[in-house]
């Protein structure tokens, strides 16, 4: 079980200069891993090429040595930045909640949601609230792997540990495996067992 | 004073429920006449040629005419027939402007560009001109005019669709959506139709006073429905060779029944739009 880009390359456009080139990675059952850099780099581009958002240019991403599949269930589950902008904000929380799978009373409970909440529409929650519906949801059992966009930026500190508190403790109870994407070195150094600069590994830069 | 109180609380009921109101209301009154004129017989307008130019009063509200026809059951019958034509037409016209919409913005590339140039083809030409010259090709009467109005309409609403389509292919919740597993068509159902159908609803309200209005000019202009049908444009086409002699009632009351139709439909759309929409929805 592992997560691996090999000369992984992405434009944006054609004929402009590539943002990722011949980047490599491998990241296996169960490891976390904390990627850094400067903004502007390329971080957020090889997490949605690494979850199947994005067709990379060239190069390939292997989940298990084969193909990320395309269709179905994706293993690898991104969490973005922003969680009012990955929630239907037509929909409620209840349904938002159960778009891959249904999670039991104990998940609900130990991702800190209120009952109260799941009746809301995301417009009536605040960002942690919404985030935590976010891990919730994207915590499936089919997910083996997470990999986590600045999910803790926009977050004041209390709600930073509670939230990495109990994403850790999910991730070790089941064994997934994490890619940490942030710009913070002590969150990276606390969270994380190997740290990964991108510049370093991306050729483009 | 207590009294008034007691009136205005009850009727400071939160938005919704006004809202709800102002639309019931509209459509009663809107449905009311159209079946009203469905089901009137002909002999509620007959002639009465004893009676002719009579001014409004008692027995003859809306006064008669030069053949002495009763102009309020005979403007009733015109707006349900007006109504008919600029149901149907708004109907079929939002249709085509959904699935050339929501194939648009899914479909991209040549097809899109195609379907682009053919909403500015009919948005570039003057609307009436264009109504005129197919319901002129199809030979003027009820289906020329239907047609007419039917195949003018779909330009606005096509935009809109693509527009709102395209916008919510590349909202990471529909990504994620797909990333979820979820089937192309459970991302339509459940992402896409709930954001596409208060556009397409209020659009589709909104084009029926479009319709209408449409239907009413061009059979006044002498494009449209043959001179014996009791629709409100040939009401008013006619009213116009009396005006100078003062018979302004001819004229007066169909054109308020009309412009009154028209807010009414606008007053719905304007209203359901809030209604949809989560943010004003629950105020």
């Amino acid at each position: 079980m592992r997560l691996e880009a090999k000369q992984l390359s992405f434009r944006y456009a054609k004929g402009e200069p590539p943002i990722l080139e011949d980047v490599d990675l491998r990241v296996g059952a169960g490891e976390r891993v904390a990627l850094v850099g400067p903004s502007g780099c390329g971080k957020s581009t090889l997490a949605r090429i690494l979850s199947g958002y994005l067709e990379p240019s060239a190069g390939k991403v292997l989940w298990n040595g084969n193909i990320l599949p395309k269709k179905g269930f994706c293993p690898v589950q991104l969490i973005g930045q922003h969680p009012e902008l990955s929630v239907n904000p037509r929909h409620r929380m209840s349904k938002i909640l159960c778009e891959a799978y249904t999670p039991d009373a104990d998940m609900i409970a130990a991702m800190g949601i209120e009952s109260a909440w799941l009746s809301r529409r995301p417009g009536e929650l605040s960002g942690g609230e919404l985030q935590r519906f976010c891990i919730a949801r994207a915590l499936a059992p089919q997910t083996k792997f997470l990999v986590c966009d600045e999910i803790s930026t926009m977050l004041d500190v209390i709600t930073q540990a509670q939230i990495w508190e109990l994403l850790l403790r999910a991730t070790e109870r089941r064994g997934l495996g994490l890619l940490v994407i942030t710009h913070n070195r002590a969150l990276a150094g606390r969270v994380c067992e190997r740290v990964v600069s991108l510049p370093e590994i991306n050729c483009a830069l | 004073m207590f009294e008034r109180k007691g009136t205005r609380a009850r009727f400071a009921l939160n938005t919704r429920t006004r809202v709800t109101v102002l639309i019931a209301v509209a459509a009663i009154y809107l449905l009311g006449v159209f079946v009203w004129g469905l089901f009137m017989s002909p002999d509620a307008y007959a002639v009465h040629y004893a009676d002719k130019f009579t001014p409004p009063g008692g027995k003859y509200l809306f006064g008669a005419d030069f053949m002495g026809r009763n102009m309020f059951f005979r403007c009733v019958k015109g707006l349900s027939v007006s109504l008919v034509i600029g149901v149907i037409a708004s109907l079929v016209s939002s249709v085509i402007g959904l699935v050339f919409g929501v194939a648009s913005a899914t479909a991209g590339g040549r097809f899109d560009k195609f379907i682009l140039l053919c909403v500015d083809c009919c948005m570039g030409l003057p609307h009436l001109v264009l109504l005129i010259l197919i319901s002129y090709m199809l030979g003027r009467g009820a289906r020329g005019v239907l047609l007419g109005v039917a195949l003018t309409h779909w330009p606005e609403l096509t935009r809109l669709v693509r527009a709102e389509v395209l916008q919510l292919r590349t909202t990471h919740y529909v990504q994620a959506a797909y990333r979820m597993g979820k089937s192309r068509f459970r991302v339509a159902w459940d992402h896409m139709l709930p954001h596409v159908l208060p556009v397409y609803i209020v659009g589709l309200v909104l084009l029926f006073p479009h319709a209408v209005m449409h239907e009413a000019s061009i059979t006044f202009l002498g494009f449209g429905l043959p001179a014996e049908t009791p629709a409100i444009g040939v009401i008013l086409a006619e009213s116009m060779r009396h005006i100078a002699t003062g018979k302004w009632w001819l004229a007066l009351f169909p054109g308020l029944m009309l412009i009154i139709a028209v807010i009414l439909f606008d007053v719905i759309g304007e209203n359901l739009k809030r209604l949809l929409n989560p943010d004003s929805g629950n105020e």
